[in-house]
């Protein structure tokens, strides 16, 4: 199935430019901030601005453009967006426990102080 | 008009997008740890399924989609065995 960008009416052609454009501005920022962040445990949090609403800006305007260019409702790419969004978390977490993990048994300074609950009761 | 702006913001998007797949990309060459580059490779296939979206939107075709869908799937998979290798040193135990 192909459609014509030109068939659009006007405003559904501003909805998707505008959340194209915040989509792939929020994946750009995510980007820059993972290039720049100076250790690992920063540096893992910037790449979570592309993959929540860089994502979700993205799959929205291409839900917009495909439900109104073909005259029904194709929301078929929420079923990347929930995927990314269920599946983000658990490869973030996996990758600090290992990186935490290795720092550790390296010993060489970079890994966080552990937190107890007691040292937690004192400060 | 509307055909004039969907295609200026899909280049604008395709442009922001192919600039974060090359920051991502000198992270994953450059990174100084193992972890730096497995969550470059992450970043790099996120922005590429992103890229192919923007594409189907930019040429009207559905089938874009599906090979979007591909790529989140297996990169998934990809990155949960490489940081099961980071933390234990095999990936099937």
């Amino acid at each position: 199935m192909i459609v014509n960008a030109a068939d659009i009416p006007l405003w559904a052609a501003v909805a998707v430019a505008f959340f194209l454009l915040v989509g792939a501005t929020l994946a750009l920022i995510g980007a820059i901030g993972f290039v720049r962040l100076p250790t690992f445990y920063e540096r893992i949090h910037a790449p979570t601005l592309g993959t929540s609403w860089g994502i979700g800006g993205i799959m929205v305007a291409s839900m917009i453009f495909f439900s109104v260019a073909a005259s029904r409702i194709a929301i078929h790419e929420i079923l990347i967006g929930i995927f990314v969004t269920v599946t983000t978390p658990i490869t973030f977490m996996l990758l600090a426990r290992a990186a935490l993990h290795r720092d550790r048994a390296e010993q060489n300074g970079k890994a966080p102080d552990k937190h107890t609950g007691s040292e937690r009761a004192e400060g | 008009m509307s055909a004039i702006i969907i295609f200026t913001a899909v280049a604008i998007a395709q442009l922001m997008l192919a600039a974060a797949m090359a920051l991502a990309s000198i992270r994953m060459f450059r990174g100084p740890r193992a972890q730096d580059r497995i969550i470059g490779l992450d970043t790099l296939y996120i922005n590429a399924m992103l890229l192919l979206v923007t594409f189907g939107i930019g040429t009207g075709r559905v089938i874009y989609f599906e090979a979007a869908l591909v790529i989140g799937m297996l990169g998934f998979v990809a990155t949960v065995a490489l940081a099961k290798f980071l933390m234990r040193g095999e990936v099937i135990e």
